[in-house]
């Protein structure tokens, strides 16, 4: 575990005040971050995080406070003149311009120039070429951005942020995207800027990556300031109970249910180059977790049982009933619901309405005599978005003004909303604090037990393991394992989810035909 | 902020307000209510200030003369509001009045023969433009672009320069005739039930929810079941279908089935929609809006030309009309972003904390 860091203050920001007309966004906020440390920012979505970030990359301006940055009152009106100063925030989701190299698009706007102010393109990739290698990753400089990887693209900004030799960098959720061997390479990343002087920010809802990798930890809750301590003097426990204010007593709470007959068939399906031979089967009042790292195709194979991709062989039935394949509408009539990883460009609608998100699939069904009425919608959505405590004033507000937790509920009422035999939700939990995510587990389980049947895929070991009757793991493509909830381990899992790298760990599972 | 209770036990009974804003804010403080605003002002102003506009051959002239744009128009929307476009109508409006000249001159079919032929011949012109786009995923923009020379390069090359003049006074005669002594033409009757239809389709069905949805999100869409490509593909046969519809009616009108008629009028479809509120990124519209739109643009066209202006100065005005609509838009949302900074964040809170607020069970 890494020391606790005493080097000399990068960024000082104290009782930081921000509002937003009579809405107090930050009430007093301080956060102190010194040279050669990794310091974690952590709090509910809503806590202010975003706020205090957004305030030190000189989007907003504060209203109170103080804002010291290398040991000078600083008050940035500008993201630019932020960066001039040298600070560099490195979001989830990178935003490159994919048609340029991974060269222009580290110059971007500060090229070096040759002579008669042509850019000096030789210059440019030596320059890139030598970040790479400080960085210690592999990444061609002259190819184009489109098509990288997201952790990648984070290393090109990180990649431009030492170009511009920023003193502080800050990662906002970083790691939200990626498989456990990106995580490590970015973090490798991290200690070595650490090691360097550079102060990092590192905002996370992971807390075992907070713990491997920070030495100091900072909460946040409704926009104050709770707490920092250093990360060896404090446990997860103490950091949620400051996070939300209370102890939450279980995280994971899937409670024994009767487990019944089959609800989903899925046997030997393939798809070339995407997944192979995949059998599973889901039954009644059971929770099964298809666990695996990003990429290894598990979202793929929900996908191909909903319909929304193709499958080349194989087959699913839902009931014994075989459901046909690319099909979504036959695979809802059958009673399959999927609720999508990417809730804002899969799973709603953001700029529709509670009420529309919420009839979007039941609506065939709310026409009389083929006329379809916004009372209709607005009649059959409202129990559903009361089940799931939809925080909204009225059902014509459009999905897009609300929390990530809140979306999801509006996901999740709206298939819930077709009464499902099965529920396939991919990563139900991503990106929701934790309050949330302990009432979506409730609910998952609750419904496990009114004897529906559930595949969840899930990035969480935790999360799995605790929800998880069953645990498929998923490595390249194909089941590698299949682990009964008594026996998982996250060793286990892990283990089974790169199975390329050890292959002699694992016993082959039994559904498996391993294929060279 | 979260209340964390447990969604086991039977929920409490939670209503919810169907409507964050009265109707009337919802209805009246539209984009589509102030075109209409505008057009009865408009409206208004000519008829007190423009020489004979009062007089009842106006608005006989305006159905006639702005028929075959309000019937393209209502197609048009619904493929502009799935994120679409259509540029090819106008061609097919010549494809189908040369195919209608043909049949019914040269070969001796009779007129409702010859148009239900024209009317096909549109359907499988639609089916091109909506295979292409729908099923093989090409832009809309580029097939219709193209689809727009070939349509009108058939329908040309079929007839060269000449024209088929010859058709029954029987049948022309109807598509200038008023109903019984009211001063609309009989054009009106079909686009009246076109727009009931479309009305239906666009607001009050499923297949319409579907047309928003894959405007706003196509991909959710897809996830939730809605069959965009089909979707996409009857749109654009419709399209299609009522151009031919339009040629057939401006054939018999003018007494003239030539390859060129209508060239030119996909752009003043496409701008009396745009007018109408509907965005050309998709998602947004309604046709009243559209409507509105369509009849906008010919209240202009026709009190200006009672006023003897030439036919550039109406274009400059319509023009002009159209980007500051467009950029009408643009402003009120960005206004309404000021505002949001200011304020709208604040009842964003106060609404959360009123959402939150209720007894925990």
């Amino acid at each position: 575990m890494p020391e606790s860091a005493t080097g000399p203050v990068v960024l000082e920001l104290r009782e930081v005040a921000k509002s937003f007309g009579t809405v107090v966004a930050l009430r007093s906020s301080s956060l102190t971050v010194r040279r050669g440390s990794i310091h974690a920012l952590v709090g509910e979505n809503g806590a202010g995080k975003s706020t205090l970030i957004k305030i030190v990359a000189g989007v907003y301006r504060r209203d109170a406070g103080d804002f010291r940055f290398l040991g000078d009152d600083v008050d940035f009106h500008s993201t630019a003149a932020s960066k001039a100063a040298g600070i560099a925030v490195i979001y989830q989701e990178p935003t490159l311009f994919p048609d340029l190299s991974v060269t222009e698009n580290i110059f971007m706007g500060r090229q070096p120039l040759g002579r008669g102010r042509r850019i000096d393109r030789a210059a440019m990739y030596a320059e890139a070429e030598s970040l790479f290698r400080r960085l210690g990753v592999q990444i061609d400089p002259r190819r184009p951005a489109r098509g990288l990887s997201i952790a990648d693209q984070q290393i090109i900004e990180i990649a431009k942020a030492i170009s511009l030799d920023a003193s502080l960098l800050i990662m906002d959720e970083p790691t939200a995207a990626l498989s456990g061997v990106e995580v490590e390479r970015l973090f490798a990343v991290a200690r070595s800027l650490r090691d360097e002087g550079r102060g990092l920010v590192f905002i996370s809802h992971r807390f075992d990556e907070v713990f491997d990798l920070c030495d100091t930890v900072t909460v946040m809750r409704d926009g104050e300031y709770i707490s920092t301590d250093p990360i060896a003097d404090t446990s997860v426990d103490q950091i949620v109970a400051r996070m939300v204010g209370r102890e939450v007593a279980e995280l994971f709470p899937k409670t024994p249910a009767p487990i019944g007959e089959p609800v989903l068939e899925v046997e030997n399906l393939s798809s070339t180059g995407i997944f192979h031979d995949v059998s599973l089967t889901v039954r009644a009042g059971e929770i099964v977790g298809l666990a695996g790292l990003v990429g290894a195709g598990r979202s793929e194979i929900a996908r191909a049982i909903f319909g929304v991709d193709a499958y080349d062989s194989g087959s699913v039935r839902m009931l014994g009933k075989e459901v046909p394949r690319r099909d979504v509408r036959a695979a809802i009539r059958a009673g399959v619901a999927f609720i999508p990883e990417d809730r804002r460009k899969q799973g709603l609608v953001v700029e529709s309405s509670v009420a529309r998100n919420v009839a979007a699939v039941i609506r065939n069904g709310l026409a009389t005599s083929g006329v379809l009425t916004s009372a209709a919608e607005n009649r059959a959505s409202g129990p559903w978005a009361a089940r799931l405590e939809v925080k909204t004033s009225a059902l014509d507000m459009a999905a897009a003004t609300m929390s990530g937790g809140n979306q999801q509920k509006v996901v999740i009422a709206k298939w819930l909303a077709t009464e499902p035999k099965l529920l396939i939700i991919d990563e139900p939990t991503r990106g929701i604090d934790v309050g949330t995510k302990s009432e979506v587990h409730r609910l998952l389980s609750d419904l496990a037990g009114q004897g529906m049947a559930i595949l969840m895929i899930s990035s969480e070991l935790p999360e799995v393991l605790g929800m998880a009757d069953r645990v498929l793991v998923v490595c390249e493509g194909e089941i590698t394992a299949e682990i009964a909830r008594e026996d998982a381990t996250p060793e286990k899992v892990m283990h089974a989810a790169t199975r390329a790298a050890r292959p002699n760990d694992i016993p082959p599972a039994t559904t498996v035909e391993v294929s060279a | 902020m979260t209340s964390a209770t447990v969604t086991g036990a039977p929920p409490a009974a939670r209503t919810y307000r169907a409507y964050s804003h009265s109707w009337w804010r919802r209805t009246l403080l539209t984009r589509e209510v102030a075109i209409i605003a505008l057009l009865v002002l408009v409206f208004g102003w000519a008829s007190a200030n423009v020489a004979n506009f009062k007089s009842p051959l106006t608005i006989y002239f305006l159905s006639l003369d702005n028929a075959e744009i309000m019937l393209i128009a209502l197609p048009m929307a619904l493929v502009i509001i799935t994120g679409e476009i259509d540029l090819s109508v106008a061609s097919v409006v010549g494809l189908s009045s040369v195919t209608v000249g043909l049949l019914h001159q040269d070969a001796g079919l009779s007129i409702p023969l010859a148009g239900l032929i024209a009317i096909l011949v549109g359907v499988v012109a639609g089916a091109l433009n909506g295979f292409l786009i729908a099923y093989v995923g090409l832009p809309s923009l580029a097939v219709t672009i193209g689809t727009m020379a070939a349509y009108r390069g058939l329908a040309v090359g079929l007839l060269g320069t000449t024209a088929k003049t010859d058709f029954p006074l029987k049948w022309t005669d109807l598509s200038t005739q008023h109903i019984g002594s009211t001063r609309f033409p009989v054009i009106v009757l079909p686009i009246l039930v076109l727009i009931a239809v479309f009305v239906w389709l666009l607001h009050f069905s499923t297949f319409g929810r579907g047309v928003f949805e894959i405007g706003l999100n196509d991909e959710a869409a897809h996830f939730s079941g809605v069959n965009v490509a089909r979707t996409k593909f009857i749109l654009f046969i419709l399209t299609a279908a009522i151009s031919a519809f339009a040629g057939i009616y401006i054939t018999l009108r003018s007494g003239n089935a030539r390859g060129d008629n209508a060239t030119g009028d996909e752009l003043k479809v496409i701008a009396a929609v745009l007018l109408g509120g509907v965005s050309i990124f998709g998602g947004r519209g309604a046709l009243h809006g559209v409507i509105a739109g369509v009849l906008l643009i010919g209240v202009i066209q026709s009190a200006m030309r009672l006023q003897n202006e030439t036919v550039n100065v109406i274009n400059i005005v319509i023009g002009a009309l159209l980007v500051l609509s467009v950029m009408s838009t643009s402003i009120l949302a960005w206004l309404s972003k000021q505002r949001a900074r200011r304020a709208g964040l604040g009842t964003l809170r106060r609404r959360q904390a009123v959402a939150t607020s209720h007894p925990e069970r």
